[in-house]
């Protein structure tokens, strides 16, 4: 009872959110013009007036933006066909596109006039308030169950039980394909690397296929049931839908930007912008799904702690700290976010920006790349990649929290391995040619690499790579294919901590001599499609790239056969031999 | 040579997987049951929604094709052992070289009065699983019949989707006959903990229903009549070789075997759960009817066949099971009535959800079984101890090595020294803690 009005409230204020960006209205006033630049604002003026629309209110996102663009581009016709005054920067008089896109969004956050803006606290109130309330409700009763593995009926749910094959491939396809030609307007027309991505994933899916044995083709073994959870599909278009609003069309959410503005004022004291949003509600998702999965395992420490671990670097070190950094006239920086995940770090704005930040930015920035250079390697060879993955990173607190409960919707076939390897350091190669070419501007002066604008290379990778596959993908198919989408097949980062964890690190899962009933749960329940079982059943140490360690086969084993571990001896010879039971002479001994 | 294998369980597809491993030979694997592999023990996990039936499956469909393992979907109904041919029920007929019998177990039933009504049956195929999924439709309470492994599974099962569930249980205490009392009591709390109606030293005396019907209702030996749609028969399993009834190899309760595998008539074997051997090792039973026998005979019946005639030696015991939340591992000989020269240290949670009993010989010392209860523990080190005979002293001293429990779990060894101390009046301390490195060395030591 209690849990079904959680969902309820939590249902409420879902609707309330999604209703609320059109609940707002917009009046363009002197006063809520968001432009400093006097030649251009006295154009601007002027234009409004000639269009009426000063001080008429708009109803939607839409119907302002349409008619503010309108403003801009007459008043960048205007002053664009005046000649420069004498002295004055060209850039100085004329209003350049990105311009445009820059006022408009500021003006349209200044200028809202109606409920939202008049009562953002209500709202604040009636969503992130109803929606963490109603969370709670329906999380805080499973610390009453008995405590234990509580997979049950997750197969039966339409929202947990994953896509049929041919409609997953349908959104893989139809997503991928999305992105590319909305990217070749996002490049201006520029046609080269939209066509490069798509000619690569061409080769790659060639090559999975050339070395796919024709055999193989049939009876994959895909996280695909025979039904499909359409519960999930509607969760997984809501979460793409929030990432195109959030990364490419920001205008029409201002409502939600403007609704958690007080807050920002009140930590930062800057308004909010749309990252300060999705960096809110990331942090309330992180903490209350966390209580989630610490009520789900809190008979196991390795996951309680982990799960803390997760919600204490998303609150404190991703968000809070970088708030109160700006408070404190500082650079904002995120001390765990790591290159080449972090893949502006190299990029000559945030170099320039940590160097003229005197002591502490250039801390930040010996920091960062030691972080790289060394502690990466160092702590990976000790403890595994799990280190970051599923106890720091920010991307792997989301997955370990909300994306719990789709963990088991990550496809298992070889093929997917297959298509992981060449994806995942595709990528990881793709980020450090990009950052080599931005360096090398950087250092140069010299815009072109070779026949390559690099400009044009880091803009695309962070379209493709920072906003597409690591938000739309990574977080918009949790229901679609699992929770790890973006870790698995996309982050340039695990790539690296992979390449370590499988040629230097004490880090393995043992298997517990010939305990292994070959279930399959540990394999079921792997977020990264590691075939857990596999290794399980012949008794050999699991010792992956890809293992992002999160102790989940562990911790589901019926039977106690798992345990991740550390230790600097036999890390290879034990991952290899058959050890279930040894022939010899004539004899069978078991396990000697 | 042509290698046919009747069955395909554990038993039977590790044969086929070491065979191939090992030879050339033309291998078909047949069965009745599914098309291909799964793995039984996971039947209860499909029904729970924890996973799917393809999840179940150790190996991807295109692997059998890929090691020339041929499957064959059907029934043997007849083997001719004189001119070695299997006979189909659509009255297809095979020829082998080898014949490898691994075709399982069926649930017992006791000609209960009642036993054939439908919504009776057992759980040990994947057939068992759909009527179950079947009969649970309308489902208002079940009925399980036995307090042994399946029985509590089909309890968890039934429970998972609140469908509530009376357990009849002839002993005192639920699976006394393997479990020591303390053990045994564990898992009775942990069951009504959970909501299951479990009553003890109450037989299944008949069952009522419409005839030709659904079974109503079942009656038990003290009178009660409990209202219920489905009656879960779990009182065991026995070989499953009806079909060998009238030949030439010779059946005891299962197929007769001798330390080779080897039935009585040249080139055939029998592994797994239907087979019964003539010879059992001393403390062993002839049918065992476990995951791992299972395996370790498919193994070993592998290498005869390919030319290196290798003894059944199923080591030394060690099982496992789940009751609901609470895992369970034994590593050699735990009795539940242990002789007198049969001594233990136990240690219980104050929770009553975990335990450790290490058994150890009176007079020796040594240690010869550990019996785990929500705790794991390393088979490699605990056999390692067994099969070496070490003194319990030194056992629990180094109690950490053996310690497999996740990472951050409080370890209890400290507390099972403490007990052995207070018992004896020694003063042990426990030098080893937890961790791989040690363990490593130990093993090569």
């Amino acid at each position: 009872m209690l849990q079904k009005t959680g969902l309820g409230l939590f249902l409420l204020a879902l609707l309330i959110f999604t209703l609320m960006l059109g609940m707002d209205s917009y009046v363009l006033t002197p006063e809520s013009l968001a432009v400093d630049n006097g030649f251009h604002r006295k154009e601007i003026l002027a234009q409004a007036e000639k269009a009426g629309m000063m001080g008429k209110e708009y109803s939607s996102t839409f119907g302002f933006c349409a008619g503010f663009m309108q403003v801009l581009k007459d008043a960048q016709a205007s002053l664009n066909g005046q000649p420069v005054p004498e002295g004055m920067g060209e850039w100085d008089f004329k209003i350049g596109d990105w311009k445009k896109k820059e006022y408009a969004s500021a003006t349209l956050l200044k200028s809202g006039a109606g409920s939202v803006s008049q009562h953002p606290v209500l709202f604040f109130f009636l969503t992130f308030g109803l929606a963490i309330l109603g969370g709670l409700l329906y999380i805080l009763p499973k610390f009453q169950t008995v405590p234990g593995i509580k997979n049950d009926r997750i197969y039966h749910r339409p929202l947990t039980r994953g896509l049929k094959v041919g409609v997953r491939g349908f959104f893989l396809g139809a997503v991928f394909l999305s992105v590319l030609v909305y990217g070749f307007f996002y490049q201006n027309g520029d046609l080269f690397w939209p066509l490069v991505t798509a000619v690569m994933a061409a080769v790659i899916v060639g090559l999975v296929l050339f070395y796919q044995k024709q055999k193989e083709l049939h009876g994959d073994r895909s996280a695909s049931p025979k039904v499909t959870g359409w519960l999930g599909v509607f969760a997984g278009l809501y979460l793409i839908g929030f990432y195109v609003l959030l990364y490419w069309l920001p205008q029409h959410v201002a409502p939600w930007v403007t609704m958690v503005s007080p807050i920002s004022e009140a930590l930062s004291g800057q308004p909010a912008s749309r990252w300060f949003l999705y960096g809110l509600l990331y942090t309330f998702i992180v903490l209350v799904m966390g209580v989630r999965m610490i009520a789900k395992y809190r008979h196991n420490r390795y996951q309680v702690l982990r799960t803390f671990s997760v919600m204490f670097f998303q609150a404190c070190i991703a968000f809070l700290l970088p708030e109160i950094l700006v408070r404190l006239n500082q650079p904002y920086y995120d001390f765990k976010n790591i290159w080449p995940l972090n893949y502006s770090f190299f990029f000559d704005w945030n170099l320039d920006n940590l160097l003229a930040s005197g002591g502490l930015g250039i801390f930040m920035l010996v920091w960062g790349i030691v972080l790289t250079v060394v502690g990466v390697p160092v702590i990976t060879y000790f403890f595994g990649k799990r280190w970051y993955c599923s106890w720091v990173c920010g991307c792997g607190g989301l997955a370990e929290t909300m994306g719990d409960p789709f963990r088991q919707l990550s496809d298992k076939s070889l093929k997917a391995w297959r298509f992981e390897r060449w994806t995942i350091h595709g990528v990881l190669a793709f980020a450090v040619v990009m950052t080599a070419m931005v360096l090398y501007t950087y250092f140069s002066g010299n815009a072109k690499v070779l026949f390559l604008d690099s400009y044009s290379i880091r803009s695309w990778y962070g379209f493709f790579v920072g906003s597409a596959f690591a938000g739309i993908v990574g977080t918009g198919f949790y229901p679609l294919m699992g929770n790890r989408m973006w870790c698995r097949f996309g982050c340039p980062l695990a790539a690296y901590l992979g390449l370590v964890q499988r040629f230097k690190s004490r880090f393995r899962i043992t298997v517990n001599g010939g305990q292994c009933i070959s279930c399959g749960n540990c394999s079921t329940y792997c977020e990264m499609g590691i075939d857990v079982r596999h290794y399980a059943q012949r008794g050999q140490d699991v010792l992956r790239s890809s293992c992002v360690g999160c102790g989940v086969c562990a911790a589901v084993c019926p039977r106690g056969v798992l345990r991740l571990e550390n230790a600097g001896s036999d890390v290879g010879s034990r991952a290899e031999e058959l050890k279930v039971i040894h022939i010899s002479e004539g004899e069978v001994k078991l396990l000697d | 040579m042509h290698i046919i294998i009747i069955g395909n369980g554990i038993a039977g597809i590790t044969a086929a997987r070491h065979i191939r491993k090992l030879s050339d030979h033309r291998i078909t694997v047949i069965s009745g049951e599914t098309d291909h592999f799964y793995s039984r023990t996971a039947l209860m996990y499909i029904y729970m929604g924890h996973m799917r039936y393809e999840d179940t499956k150790p190996y991807e469909d295109w692997f059998w094709e890929k090691n020339r393992i041929e499957l064959l979907r059907a029934y043997v109904e007849k083997v001719e052992t004189a001119t070695k041919k299997l006979t189909f029920d659509d009255g297809k007929e095979m020829a082998y070289d080898k014949l490898i019998i691994a075709c399982g177990s069926k649930p017992n039933k006791f000609g209960w009065p009642g036993q054939e009504l439908d919504g009776v049956q057992g759980l040990y195929s994947f057939q068992d699983l759909e009527g179950m999924e079947y009969y649970s439709e309308d489902l208002q309470r079940a009925v399980i019949v036995g307090g042994g492994l399946i029985g509590l599974e089909m309890a968890e099962m039934f429970h998972s989707r609140h469908i509530p569930v009376t357990m009849l249980v002839r002993e005192t205490s639920f699976w006394n006959r393997v479990m020591p009392a303390e053990e045994s009591a564990m898992i009775n709390r942990h069951m009504r903990e959970h909501g299951i109606d479990l009553r003890l030293e109450t037989e299944l005396k008949e069952i009522w229903g419409e005839k030709g019907g659904r079974a109503k209702m079942v009656l038990t030996n003290k009178g009660e009549k409990i209202a219920c749609q489905f009656v879960g028969l779990t009182v065991g399993v026995s070989p499953n070789i009806e079909f060998l009834r009238f030949g030439d190899i010779e059946l005891g309760r299962g197929v007769l075997v001798d330390e080779y595998l080897k039935t009585n008539v040249p080139d055939v074997y029998a592994i797994g759960d239907c087979a019964e051997l003539r010879a059992p090792k001393p403390g062993r039973r002839p049918i065992e009817a476990v995951w791992y026998t299972g395996r370790m005979m498919g193994e070993t019946v592998a290498h005869t066949i390919c030319g290196k005639p290798t003894k059944y030696d199923p080591g030394i015991w060690f099982n496992s099971a789940k009751f609901l939340d609470i895992e369970y591992q034994v590593y050699g000989t735990v009795l539940a009535s242990p002789p007198e020269n049969h001594l233990s240290v136990y240690w219980e949670h104050p929770d009553g959800r975990n335990s450790i009993r290490i058994v150890y010989e009176r007079d020796g010392g040594h240690v010869i079984g550990f019996n785990l209860m929500g705790v794991r523990y390393r088979h490699e080190v605990c056999e390692k101890w067994l099969r070496e005979k070490n003194h319990v002293e030194e056992v629990l001293q180094n109690l950490g090595l053996a310690n497999f429990d996740p990472e951050f779990y409080k370890e209890y060894d400290e507390e099972v020294v403490k007990i052995y101390n207070r018992q004896t009046g020694k003063d042990l301390q426990l030098k080893r803690k937890r961790g791989l490195a040690g363990v490593l060395q130990f093993l090569k030591g």
